[in-house]
């Protein structure tokens, strides 16, 4: 790296000298948090630009002027547009999300509880999900083009167009109505135990797992063939190194950064992937507290949901960078 | 390229889009029933005069198959057209003229794409009125910045070749650089993206309609209708699973052919492995 444009400011230009690691990574969190501050204007606006008054809305259009003002000052909607989005995003920050329009109820309780129940999904699908899918995109490698390969190859291109409610809907289909081995609809209590969570939750996190593994194993395969096709890999392989040698020591190392990226960027689409699974096993998470919320139009829930699942998408993107900072050095000296 | 370098499955995925094709046109006079006419018992089983079975109001699940086919084809289509025109647009605009407008562009496109499509499209639906026409609208913006993505980096590549650089000299202007220099050298690797987007359309639109965001009935279209039959499930029904099936299949199709150009493509730019 030669050379620092002038424009930079002191303080970053010395950060950046002494600790290029941490520079790059203070500038990564920063871009994230923009990141977040911009996608919640977005978010704001977005359901601001609702066509039409939703005071008249709720009230149809026979509503006198006087009932129509009483609700705008109601709901606070009376007020510039500035000033309530900084009341909205600073009692977001406190975990204040206000009440339902629907129910009247506070949107944070029932975020609590769901936000948990979705995380606990998705966490234990992740589990199952990246050993197996790294496991195999390596099996894929070794047998390249032979019988493994390919069927790998045709199995997960088929995995890949399924819809999610297609695969749990089979799943349901195969193992609680021929069956009877799996249990329907999935629904968890607070009273229950972790094993009989797990029990009521097999149905869901195998569809998850298997509409995320096809992504992950084809990018993973991607992955690991773009680093042993590289010069490096040639070299190795012409100066006599073993293979074991060959991947232990150039190989592995090179491929971590994309295959922390292919992980992150899954766990990132089961994240969403979550919102349909739910619908389909009447699982109470807070995909399905954002879908009823959309049907109903009850704005305050869809902006709190919509912000929660950007944020969580966001940071796992950020981490993944992160990681593949530390990872891989040539991704400190950026061009 | 002949005919017989083209595989076995490139073929089979041909045959099954021409199938969907001709179903969704011709949907009218192949259906034996009409789209919303009730001919019978709620989830009557199959037999000989109904070959699928009935739906869960008693409508004929082959014709609303066939017209759902119509529904769905029409708005993934059109989806994934309208985005392939503003994207390939907007980042040949992007690569081409650079500096500021670039910058401007590319970090619009980096916060559309750091929201999941699915909660923005939720987002958006929450807010605008149903109709078609807004749903076909929200896809396509979602899918203009995967193609945005795309378009500008394969037209960054090219841009930067010697043949670019000779038009450049010869004082040709930028319209022309554009679609005598750059669009054909970018083709294939465009295709191929035209094939994942029509496949993300298929499933996304059909996702939007099984969660009741969608295409609203009694209008037929493949995702609606799972959700409309998803209750007979749990009774051993398969109404759910046949244009689940359908959906799955046409998207099987899709990909095989997109799968086959891309294996071209990368084949074409030569090197030791093309994964």
């Amino acid at each position: 790296m030669t050379g620092f444009p002038a424009t930079l400011p002191r303080p970053r230009l010395w950060l950046r000298r002494r600790f290029p690691l941490l520079a790059r990574i203070a500038e990564r969190l920063l871009l994230s948090i923009l990141l977040l501050l911009t996608v919640s204007v977005l978010i704001f606006a977005g359901v601001e630009a609702l066509p039409g008054d939703f005071a008249t809305t709720y009230l149809g259009q026979s509503a006198t002027p006087q009932a129509v003002a009483n609700i705008r000052a109601e709901f606070g909607l009376d007020q510039p547009v500035t000033s309530r989005y900084f009341e909205w995003l600073g009692n977001a920050l406190q975990g204040d999300f206000g009440s339902s329009w629907a129910s009247g109820n506070s949107v944070s309780e029932q975020i609590g509880n769901r936000l948990g129940n979705s995380l606990f999904l998705a966490a234990v699908s992740a589990l199952i999900a990246v050993p197996l899918a790294v496991g195999l995109g390596v099996v894929a490698v070794r047998f390249r083009d032979r019988l493994p390969d390919r069927l790998i190859n045709i199995l997960s291109l088929a995995a890949i167009s399924l819809p999610e409610f297609f695969v749990g809907y089979l799943l349901i289909m195969f193992f609680v109505v021929k069956t009877s081995a799996a249990a329907f609809p999935a629904t968890v209590y607070d009273s229950m135990s972790l094993i009989e969570r797990l029990q009521v939750i097999a149905l869901p996190v195998a569809t998850l797992v298997l509409v995320v593994l096809a992504h992950m194993i084809r990018m993973t395969r991607a992955a690991i063939l773009g680093v042993m096709s590289s010069a490096y890999m040639e070299t190795a392989e012409l100066k006599g190194l073993g293979a074991l040698r060959s991947i232990t020591h150039h190989a592995a190392p090179n491929a971590l950064a994309p295959i922390i990226n292919v992980v992150a960027l899954n766990l990132a689409y089961l994240i969403v992937g979550v919102v349909v699974v739910e619908v389909v096993f009447v699982y109470p998470g807070m995909g399905q507290y954002m879908v009823d919320a959309v049907t109903v139009r009850d704005l305050p829930v869809v902006q709190a949901c919509g912000l929660i699942f950007a944020a969580i998408y966001i940071l796992l993107n950020m981490t993944a960078d992160i990681l593949a900072i530390i990872a891989n050095p040539r991704l400190r000296h950026p061009r | 390229m002949n005919r017989r370098s083209i595989p076995l499955t490139a073929w089979i995925g041909f045959a099954g889009i021409l199938l969907a094709f001709i179903c969704a046109i011709f949907a009218p006079w192949i259906a034996p029933y009409g789209e919303t006419e009730i001919v019978g018992d709620v989830w009557q089983p199959a037999d000989a005069q109904f070959l699928l079975g009935l739906d869960n109001l008693g409508r004929d699940l082959l014709s609303r198959l066939i017209y759902g086919a119509r529904t769905t084809l029409f708005v993934a289509l059109s989806a994934t057209v309208l985005a392939f025109s503003v994207g390939i647009a907007l980042s040949f605009i992007a690569a081409v003229s650079r500096g500021m407008i670039d910058m401007v562009l590319s970090r619009l496109n980096d916060l559309m794409m750091s929201i999941p499509t699915l909660i923005l499209a939720l987002v958006v639906l929450a807010v605008l009125p149903q109709s078609l026409t807004v749903l076909i609208l929200v896809i396509a913006a979602l899918e203009t910045t995967r193609v945005f993505r795309l378009g500008r980096a394969v037209a960054l590549d090219v841009a930067v070749m010697d043949f670019v650089e000779a038009a450049e000299l010869r004082g040709e202007g930028k319209l022309w650089i554009v679609f005598r220099e750059i669009l054909p050298n970018t083709l294939s690797p465009l295709l191929a993206e035209f094939g994942l987007r029509f496949a993300f359309a298929i499933l996304f639109v059909s996702t939007l309609s099984f969660l009741g965001l969608g295409i609203q009935p009694p209008t037929a279209d493949w995702g609606g209708m799972v959700k409309d039959n998803k209750d007979g499930i749990i009774f051993g029904v398969s109404a759910a699973l046949l244009p689940g099936a359908a959906i799955a299949a046409l998207t099987i199709c899709v990909n095989l052919v997109v799968d086959w150009l891309l294996r071209r493509t990368s084949s074409l730019k030569g090197g030791r492995g093309d994964g």
